[in-house]
Parts: C-alpha cells; structure tokens; sequence
C-alpha cells in the first residue's frame, strides 16, 4: 500500500507491507521501520514500535480527520495517489466551482447573498444555527454564486450542500 | 425531608440531582422534551413526562407544563439545576402558588438580585464595596458624560438587565460615549426587551472570583469558600477552580463575610453565588449574586467535603444548616474543565451530532459529571455543555497533573469537543504559574497553530507527526470504513475531494458498518 498523508499542512510518502511475522514493514518518507498494529476497538490503534507503545485514536467528521497520539491532536488527510480522482484535486486546487457545505447540523436562519452575486474569498454566504449560536458559512474563494439551495428555516446536516461559487 | 423531587432541567446537571436525590432515598421525575427520549437523565430517573417539542421555549421553559407534570407525579419539590428557569423568580413563584416547593431563593430575593441596577441600589445600602459608577439607569447622555468625568475613564456601560456580554460597551474616551450609549442601550432593547443601561469604572484585565455561600431558612448563613474563574471566552467560563492562587486566607475571610452580607441583605435563603471583580492590587468588587447552583459547584465540594445538592435539599425541607462557619475547611485544590460539544477547527462553534466512540477517563483524583454516552444523538437545540471533568489533588500541581492525565484517557468521536483545549491551558506556562486573567484565553488562543494540538517538545512532535502518519495509513488497511481519499482534510474547503463525492462515499460507507 502507498498513501500521501498529510500531517499538520505537510506531506509524507507512507508505503506499507505485511510481513511474514504478522507485523508490518512501514517506509515513511525513505526511513524504514517495523511496526505492530492492532484495532483494539472502532477508532482506537495500537501501535508498537521498537518497543515504544502509541495509542492512536481516530476523530472522523463529513469535514475532516484527526489523529489523536497520546494527548497531541493532528489534523491528517490521507490519498492514495494512485488515484484518479486524488491526482484531480491536487492538481484542480482553487480553480473551477466549489461546494459549500454544511461543517455541522443545524438550521439554517440567513440567506446573505443572491444567486448570481459576487463575493470575495471569506464573505459570509448563509447562517447556520445550532445550540443557541450562530455561524457564518465563508465563501471559499473569490467568484459568482452559482446557486444558493439553503433555504431559510431548513435543518442541515453535516455535509449537506448549502450551495455553489464558482 | 421530600419522598418525590421533579428535576425541570437536562443533561449533566440533572443526572448530578438525580444521583443526590437517589442517596438520600428521594424518589426522582424527570421532565424532557421530543428530542431527549434517549437523554440520560431520562433514563436515570424514577419517573419521566414529555412536556413538549425539541425548542427550550416550548418544553424545559414551559412553567405550566412543568406545574402540571408535578402534580401528576406528585412530586413535592422542584429542583431548577441551572440554566432555563432556575433564576425566574415567576417560575419560583407559580411553584409557591402550586404547593410545591422550589428547591432555591424566594421569588422576593431572585427579584432583587435579578436586575443589575437595583442589586447595586441594595448592596450600596449594606456598604458592600462595588465597582465605583451609578446605581440607577442613565437618564440622558450629558449624565452618562459627566459620572463618567467623575469616576474617569475607561468606563464600562452595561444593561440592567444583562448578561453574557449583551448591551455592555467599553468605553476608552469621552468621544466614545455617545455612539457606544446609543448601540448598548439598542442591544439592551433587542436582548432584554429593557434598554436601561448603568455606567462602571471599566477594571481592566479583571480576575473573575466567586464566593460559594449557603443559608438555611432559619437565619443561619455560612461562606464555603472562593472559586477562581477567570478563563473564559465570549464571556463563558471555560475552566473553574478553587482555590484561587490569588486569595490568601485573611482575603478569603473577607470576601466570604462580604458575601454573607450581600446574601443577608437580600434574605436570601439555599445556595447562591456572589460574583467578583478583583484587581490586580487584590481590591474586589461585588458584580453580581448568581441565585442557583453554579456549574461550577463540584470544585467547592471537592475542597470542603460538603455535597451541595444534599444541603440543598435539605434546607428546602427546613432543616437547619449542620455547619456553623468554623466547620467550614478548605483543603486541597480541584480545577474543573467544561466539556463543551465545541469545534476547535471552526472557532469552537457548537458542534452537536451522534457520539460514535466514548473512551472516559476514571483513576485517583478525578470526578466526570456526564450527560453523554457512546451512541447519543446531542441535540443542536441545547447548550453545548456535556460533561465536566474535575481534577482534585493536595496542591494545584497535583490537581493539574491529575487533569492531564485524565485528558490523556478521554476520547470523543462523531462530534468535535473542546477536550484539546484544556490540553493546551494545563500545559501553558502562564496558567501554570497562575498568571491569569479574563483576557487570557483570547490570547492564549490568539497564538495557536490551529492544524496541530499539543503540549509536547518542538522535536517530541515530529515523531509524534510521524505516528500519526503511520497510524492514519494503518487505519485505511485495518478497518475499510475509512478508504482512502474519503478523508478530510484540516480546513475542510482544500481538501483532496469535492465535498459531495465525500458525502456520498460516507454515506456508502455508513452502509458498511
């Protein structure tokens, strides 16, 4: 297995290989070790490694990844760069039309802006409420509201698409 | 004492109220709304009534319902915990009204200490010191300009009928006044329905510190102690403690006969709260008297024994405190951290959802009370409050060591906590040194990397990083619930994948579990 993974904004090459012992041959950026791994339960890991014990705890979200190591907290995205569509999006970046997406479940109180609208990169696009606050869903990027479907008054869930600027 | 107590609250504080109340033999109802049929304390209690929808304004402030869910149950007493209508003194008194008695002040004491204003007017009386400014709402601007000549700037203007920062200006200069008495009185219009607005001497950089007191209905009223809560944001406490490392005992005993002024000239009878402003010079200031359980209260407990829930059920039944004053000993040191359902990767807004994993920490020295359990919806409805977890040690070192390490232990996954945060203040040189103040914790926060968490060695972190590495990739061979190019990524707008192809493979991969 070869994965991208990417620690706290910087970028790893992982290889991994199971080894006839049952453990695994892990090779991090160039640097080789041997690694013992198991998932006690759903989002705990175990790992030994040259008899150092790490307890890795998984935080999966719609929006993202974390990796908790003892009581360090990192955010991760992992690729397969083998991956068509992971080639894609690395190489698509800022261009083209972004989704805007709900990071938690609420209501929605505030439309702010009209289809077809301008906005810069960090305008407020729609208001979500959830446990007694309010919260300014930013554009991503600088460019026109191709489509708003947030309609006032609606529960979202996270993920659920608030609408598009392109 | 009562044989049935209705608890008109949720969460973790109902759960505490139902546990007093089991000890002591005392049957316990539980009131909830549609979307808490699965909450804990409903399934922790004797008796449980639906009182309506999902919004707070239509079931857990609904006095009628909750009157009426009392009588059906034959309750005896209502305990309000905090939050929601434990400071409406009308609540109180439909409980007086309704034969039922609430587990609290009177409606008389609530009423008085409810509005800022007429609290300063009363504790001006009883010569208790407060922030130097006026005691009546401001009639007119050129009043506004001239006590805030008199006591000089920069001055604080706050609502009378305030709270959570709400209609409450900083004022630096005489320039500012007229624009800032304007907006403040406007908030305080919109919040409260009421725009009258008091000026303060602004005290800058405060400490925010506590006085815990508790009388019974027979005259008697003792001081348990200070609790230090200076760490807040967005005028929320974040974490508590008691002692405060700034109060000495000969200050303590002033502050603790200061408070059971403030109390007796309110005749204020159970547990209540008197609020602090202290300068850096150690001078403090009456701010206000909280007329309910705090959130707070497990520190009190830890370092004076007593259990609050129990005496104040026990002066609700009219029995005389058993303490007198001199049986009042603090010892030790306990910090409370608030487990708030909180992003720490979207400027700590609410982050409710279902709790798929709960790892929870126990051992020596540590207490959690919890609303949460593994497989819990946390309803965007509510507070985002879900447990507390208290440290207790013989010093504060100790206490901070034992909170680390329980950390260390505790895991939620499904929704975002603010468990890392407490991380972060524990370990920070400042608070360890208790260089802290109301403002600490903007700035604490104000120099953070926001991708990375910890209070590991710069080159402890890099092996860290690289375990985390390890580990991400490990998880994507071991457990297919998370295949690659399905993960996220820190900022949630650059990631590998476009948010809707992430949604449809969660939602494949939901199926798979």
């Amino acid at each position: 297995m070869i994965y991208e993974v990417i620690v706290a904004g910087k970028t790893h090459r992982l290889e991994l290989e199971a080894t006839a012992s049952g453990g695994w041959q892990c090779r991090l950026d160039g640097q080789t070790v041997e690694i013992d791994a198991l998932i006690p339960r759903r989002d705990v890991l175990s790992l030994l490694v040259n008899g150092r014990s790490y307890e890795v705890k998984r935080e999966k979200t719609a929006t993202d990844l974390h990796m908790w190591v003892g009581s360090s907290r990192f955010a991760v995205e992992l690729r397969d760069p083998r991956s068509l569509r992971s080639r894609l999006h690395a190489a698509a970046n800022d261009k083209g039309p972004k989704k805007i997406v709900a990071p938690m479940p609420g209501r929605i109180v505030r439309v702010l802006v009209e289809e077809g609208s301008e906005v810069l990169a960090g305008q407020g696009l729609v208001v979500v409420e959830a446990m007694k606050m309010q919260n300014e869903i930013k554009s991503p990027k600088k460019g026109i509201v191709k489509k708003i479907s947030a309609t006032v008054g609606a529960a979202v869930n996270p993920g659920d698409v608030l609408g598009i600027v392109e | 004492m009562f044989k049935k107590v209705l608890i008109a609250n949720r969460g973790e504080i109902a759960v505490r109220i139902i546990r007093a109340c089991r000890e002591m033999g005392i049957a316990t109802v539980a009131v909830y709304s549609d979307v808490d049929r699965g909450a804990l304390h409903v399934r922790k209690s004797d008796e449980a009534y639906l009182i309506g929808p999902a919004p707070a304004a239509e079931s857990y402030l609904r006095v009628d319902k909750i009157l009426d869910a009392a009588k059906r149950s034959g309750a005896e007493a209502i305990h309000p915990g905090y939050g929601f209508l434990s400071e409406n003194a009308n609540f109180a008194q439909g409980c007086a009204d309704a034969g039922i008695k609430f587990i609290g002040p009177t409606p008389h004491s609530m009423r008085l200490m409810g509005s800022k204003t007429s609290a300063r007017q009363q504790m001006e009386k009883a010569g208790v010191p407060f922030v130097p400014g006026t005691s009546r709402g401001l009639i007119s601007w050129e009043e506004g300009e001239e006590v805030a000549e008199r006591i000089g700037y920069p001055i604080m203007l706050k609502a009378s009928a305030g709270g959570g920062g709400k209609g409450m200006r900083l004022v630096a200069s005489r320039q500012e006044l007229r624009s800032a008495l304007e907006s403040a009185r406007s908030e305080a219009q919109r919040s409260f329905g009421d725009s009258e607005v008091y000026i303060e001497k602004a005290i800058l950089n405060p400490r925010h510190i506590e006085m815990q007191v508790l009388a019974d209905e027979h005259g008697n009223t003792v001081w348990l102690g200070e609790r230090e809560c200076s760490i807040q944001r967005r005028h929320q406490k974040v974490l508590e403690e008691a002692p405060s490392p700034m109060v000495d005992p000969d200050m303590r005993r002033r502050m603790g006969e200061v408070a059971v002024k403030v109390a007796q000239a309110a005749a204020y009878t159970n547990a209540g709260t008197v609020e602090f402003l202290v300068d850096p010079q150690k001078n403090f200031y009456f701010l206000e008297m909280n007329t309910r359980l705090q959130v707070e209260h497990p520190v009190t407990e830890l370092t004076t024994g007593f259990d609050l829930v129990h005496l104040q059920l026990r002066i609700a039944a009219g029995e005389k405190l058993p303490y007198a004053q001199s049986d009042v000993k603090v010892r030790g040191h306990a910090i409370e951290c608030r487990i708030y359902a909180e992003d720490p990767d979207n400027n700590y807004f609410p982050s409710p959802g279902k709790i798929t994993v709960l790892l929870q920490p126990s051992g020596p020295g540590i207490r959690r009370d919890s609303g949460m359990y593994e497989g819990w919806m946390v309803p965007v409805d509510y507070d985002p409050l879900l447990a507390k977890l208290i440290g207790f040690g013989t010093d504060r070192e100790q206490a901070i060591m034992r909170l680390r390490r329980a950390l260390y232990e505790y895991f939620v996954a499904g929704i975002k906590t603010n468990i890392s945060l407490f991380q972060r203040i524990l370990g920070d040189t400042d608070f360890q040194a208790a260089r802290v103040d109301t403002g600490f914790l903007d700035r604490m926060l104000a120099k953070a990397n926001p991708s990375v968490t910890s209070a590991a060695p710069e080159e402890e972190i890099k092996v860290l990083e690289a375990i985390a590495a390890i580990a991400a990739g490990m998880f994507a061979v071991l457990d297919p619930t998370l295949l690659p190019g399905q993960s996220g990524s820190a900022s949630g707008t650059n990631s590998g994948l476009a948010p809707e192809s992430r949604w449809k493979q969660a939602g494949r991969s939901e199926t798979l579990r």
